[in-house]
């Protein structure tokens, strides 16, 4: 056949078929990547998913230097088992500004996606200092030396600038106020709690690990509590056709 | 050697490609593998008419078989509910003054109860019930020693609203003084008490420390822990004159209690007060039945 007597030149000309198979596998990709970026099921805006706020931030910061994600999942997939154990399947947009995704490939601890409210600050603070503490079959190693290193805000803005070029909707009044956010969350009666609220809802704000000064423990915490508390289940009805 | 020459057992010639001298026949694909081939690209094809495919303008094609899964796990969860119909919504009103006597109810209430509980509340509680170990703060669940009653309503009470917690309103409130750290009680008051408590529990102690210790008791504890320390479940007040200690019966232990109090929180489990995430009404009751028969309902 003249097509097969053609296809020897590719295979006789090592760049020109490292050429032509980077172009097959260049539509491939374009296939699949492409759409995501496009389609409306990938970008279906939820209502009450905000940017995390300086505390969390630094806390999802923690979460990521720990490498949690090795062991956690944040992705509820929608299966029956997975729904009735973390609740509400996760949405695509719970994690639109979570910059990388913390979805996880693999469990050997429980999915954190709905993390959020399960448990008291106090059970995190034992969980962290000792897992066996609480969960005696748990394989976990211990994170008591969290609550230990304090944490100043110094690099929050330069953190929320980078989340931003990436495409979180920070306003220049969120950095302004980064500094004065991150200590009030931490400390609600020192700062303007209020104004805290009012850039991001739903945001709790509490001394987290229940210890003097803002440390990761806080901050990790302060990530915990809000991790898949964002939508309001009650009200929210899922597009059956997403 | 030149290209067809030589002819293979099947009558096809080589490749003309020649390594040291080995050289390569031209025989064609073996035919089941050929078609095996040619009825995968066909499946395939058949595969992206049948299942969500191919990107279009705004959404992916949805596939003539309408495979979603989100309608799926909609339909299994729809699936297991169907099976449980009727128990799950005759549980969800049901007396619990009297649910223990309908078989069928607590049958199901128990095994639904166990799952609930081994989601929800094994982390602190432990997966056996007994609160992990003496001491840890966290209530054993196998005694009789209820902290806030233990019939099958009011334990459904306290799954429902919780213990000082800032969700629900109605959440099992009770504060008991720092007596230590807002300067109520001196040093060596609180260690007389401490022994005195000790005493209660037939416990070793110091008589020389629990005798002015009772005094102080009367005065100070008895209000909530009752004259003879045997607690009041009605305002979350603990047996004191038992050997079971949520925080630990040492005179350490005992002595932080009182010089700083303790404030354990458990938390609202009712949908009402955790959006997305809490127990319905028949799993309320279902937990409350589960626990109410690990041992020591009332």
């Amino acid at each position: 056949m003249a097509i097969l007597e053609k296809h020897k030149v590719l295979e006789k000309n090592a760049t020109l078929l490292l050429a032509a198979s980077f172009f097959v596998v260049t539509i491939g990709g374009i296939v699949e990547i492409a759409p995501l970026f496009y389609l409306e099921n990938t970008i279906e805006k939820v209502k009450g998913v905000r940017p995390y706020s300086p505390l969390e931030l630094a806390g999802r910061d923690v979460y990521i230097r720990e490498g949690c994600y090795v062991c956690h999942s944040q992705m509820i997939r929608p299966m029956r088992d997975e729904v009735e154990r973390y609740g509400h399947y996760s949405l695509a947009a719970e994690s639109m500004y979570d910059h990388p995704f913390q979805w996880g490939s693999k469990r050997t601890g429980p999915d954190l996606a709905r993390v959020g409210g399960r448990y008291s600050d106090e059970w995190h603070v034992a969980h962290f200092v000792d897992p066996q503490s609480v969960v005696p079959e748990s394989v976990m190693p211990k994170y008591g030396f969290l609550g230990d290193r304090l944490i100043e805000p110094t690099h929050i803005e330069d953190l929320m600038e980078a989340n931003r070029m990436v495409g979180v909707p920070y306003t220049e009044e969120m950095i302004a106020a980064a500094h004065a956010d991150f200590r009030a969350q931490a400390d609600p009666d020192e700062g303007d709690i209020d104004a805290l609220f009012e850039r991001y809802p739903g945001a709790q704000a509490r001394n987290f690990d229940g210890e003097p000064g803002i440390s990761e423990m806080d901050a990790l915490i302060a990530y915990m509590q809000m991790l898949g508390t964002l939508v309001d289940f009650s009200t929210f009805t899922p597009d059956p056709d997403r | 050697m030149s290209e067809g020459e030589r002819k293979s057992a099947e009558g096809y010639g080589t490749t003309g490609h020649s390594w040291d001298g080995i050289e390569e026949w031209n025989n064609p694909l073996p035919r089941w593998w050929l078609w095996v081939f040619y009825i995968t690209v066909i499946w395939g094809i058949g595969y992206t008419i049948a299942y969500p495919a191919w990107p279009l303008v705004d959404r992916a094609t949805s596939g003539l078989l309408g495979y979603s899964t989100r309608d799926q796990v909609v339909e299994r969860i729809a699936e297991a509910e169907a099976r449980n119909a009727g128990l799950h919504e005759q549980l969800a009103v049901a007396d619990l003054s009297e649910v223990t006597a309908n078989a069928e109810l607590v049958n199901y209430a128990v095994r639904a109860g166990a799952a609930v509980f081994r989601n929800n509340c094994s982390q602190c509680h432990g997966a056996g019930a007994d609160g992990l170990r003496m001491g840890s703060g966290y209530p054993n669940l196998l005694d009789d020693d209820w902290l806030w009653g233990g019939t099958v309503e009011r334990i459904a009470y306290t799954v429902r609203h919780g213990i000082r917690n800032e969700q629900s309103d109605d959440a099992h409130w009770s504060e008991m003084p720092a007596f230590g750290r807002d300067e109520l009680l001196g040093e060596t008051e609180i260690a007389q008490v401490v022994h005195y408590v000790r005493q209660l529990a037939g416990l070793e102690h110091d008589p020389a420390l629990s005798g002015p210790g009772e005094e102080i008791f009367l005065n100070e504890c008895s209000a909530c822990h009752m004259e003879d320390g045997t607690g009041d479940p009605e305002q979350g007040a603990p047996n004191l004159a038992d050997a079971i200690w949520l925080y630990g019966g040492s005179v350490e232990d005992l002595t932080e209690t009182v010089a700083n109090a303790r404030f354990g929180v458990m938390p609202a489990w009712s949908e009402e007060y955790r959006a997305g995430g809490g127990l319905d009404d028949a799993e309320v009751n279902a937990v409350a039945v589960y626990v109410h028969r690990l041992g020591g309902g009332e």
